[in-house]
């Protein structure tokens, strides 16, 4: 059967992960192969690695990271930030990366979607969109969180999986950061509402949080970063829990 | 020397950098007598089965691949491109494996992304010290009908070949270079044969 995915996501500033600090028997914790190759170690399904690098210069640093990750890793990884063109994608795809996620560029030009479908295959294009509840209605926002679209959220996902997305990346804006568990009835509407698979992301707080999203949605995977950093929730507990609640976990 | 079959579809790099965590020193080339001469030879693959079969018909790489003696890997859209007929663009392909590649009909959510089970023949070589049933990486649309070439099967929508097997030919639908360890104990039988 089909297993349902749990992928650590590492953001990385300047070629450092950021906020990856809490195991305490890692030497390099903001090394990013170092936590990257722990977590394969611990049974992560795939990793999500975004850069929030600011400036284009220190971005070169992102493609030499990309080799590297793609050098000592045995799963496959997404990466994404600052990718607004074919080429940006390319650069990173052949560094070695399986996927690449796009968000405010997808948004500034959709065509970038059909566009790198083309030219990498629709499996490699991951849309990552960024939603937030405002008078009981999702909208999408971009750069970050900071600027609203006023385009709805499942609209934006329809036309993502239609114009080629292999996969959405869905995060609840809402959710994110207070650990009180993912945002269930959007994103099940959305995963019920396109053909693609569904990464969840925003507000994963405990072990029954991932329970909660593979009974009660249609996802395929679920992200989450400071639960994992911070040892909050350990891969292995908690794909061991989940396997016991009758869920489908590799 | 193992060689790595370069061509317009492929995730040759991720290959080689698999061969080489395991240890083995490996070439990219589309070169013929470096193919010809290789110990053993892997025809990755990620992309479209019409494309990557003009390309490999124009460059004549069609005939050297079906000629080569040596055990040969064929990995997702090799493992397809290995059969004689794909659904995919409506396409004539290699003809090793004399099976069909169909398309899987959108019952659920398609392409086949992510981790499944596969259900070995134990007694296989390519599948020494793996267990009966493991979890491996797929990203595929289109699939390998069961066969008697069939080594290891699996089930999304309908049951399929994940790996096949015809004298000197073995391919596998699931990508062994991204199943973590499972994957490297595949890779590193072949690469023992």
């Amino acid at each position: 059967m089909l297993k349902k995915r749990i992928i650590p996501c590492l953001d990385i500033k300047d070629g450092r992960t950021v906020k990856g600090i809490k195991f305490l028997d890692i030497q390099d914790a903001g090394d990013p192969v170092v936590l990257a190759k722990r977590y394969v170690h611990e049974g992560a399904d795939e990793l999500v690695f975004l850069d929030i690098t600011a400036t284009q210069e220190k971005r070169k640093t992102w493609v030499a990271l990309v080799v590297r990750i793609a050098q000592e890793i045995n799963i496959p990884f997404t990466v994404g930030g600052g990718i607004n063109s074919v080429e940006d994608a390319k650069r990173l795809i052949d560094a070695g990366a399986d996927k690449i996620s796009i968000n405010s560029a997808a948004i500034k030009n959709p065509a970038l979607i059909s566009e790198l479908a083309h030219e990498l295959g629709s499996q490699c294009v991951v849309v990552a969109i960024d939603i937030k509840k405002e008078n009981e209605e999702w909208f999408v926002f971009i750069n970050g969180g900071q600027v609203a679209t006023g385009i709805k959220a499942i609209d934006w996902a329809k036309q993502a999986a239609f114009l080629g997305a292999g996969e959405l990346l869905i995060t609840s804006m809402n959710n994110d950061g207070t650990k009180n568990g993912f945002a269930l009835p959007i994103l099940d509407a959305i995963s019920k509402l396109v053909s693609i698979p569904i990464i969840a992301s925003g507000g994963a707080g405990t072990q029954e949080h991932f329970k909660d999203l593979f009974t009660q949605t249609q996802v395929s995977a679920a992200l989450a970063a400071s639960v994992f950093h911070f040892s909050e929730i350990s891969i292995p507990v908690l794909k061991n829990y989940l396997k016991t609640q009758h869920i489908p976990i590799r | 020397m193992i060689a790595i079959l370069k061509y317009n579809a492929g995730n040759s790099t991720s290959v080689k950098n698999a061969l080489e965590r395991l240890g083995f020193p490996c070439l990219i080339t589309n070169d013929h007598d470096a193919l010809k001469n290789a110990s053993k030879v892997i025809f990755p693959g990620v992309g479209a089965a019409n494309s990557a079969m003009s390309y490999l018909k124009e460059t004549g790489l069609d005939q050297v691949i079906v000629a080569l003696q040596q055990p040969v890997l064929g990995i997702c859209l090799g493992q397809q491109l290995l059969c004689t007929y794909s659904e995919e663009g409506d396409t004539d392909c290699l003809g090793i494996f004399n099976t069909q590649v169909k398309k899987f009909p959108p019952h659920k959510q398609v392409p086949h992304m992510g981790w499944n089970t596969i259900t070995i023949q134990p007694s296989h070589p390519l599948f020494e010290n793996v267990l009966a049933l493991e979890d491996v990486y797929f990203v595929h649309s289109y699939y390998c009908e069961l066969s008697k070439y069939t080594i290891a099967s699996c089930e999304y929508i309908t049951t399929f070949s994940a790996a096949m097997q015809k004298d000197n030919f073995y391919a596998t639908q699931f990508h062994p270079e991204k199943s973590a360890s499972v994957g490297e104990k595949i890779l590193n039988n072949f690469l023992q044969l």
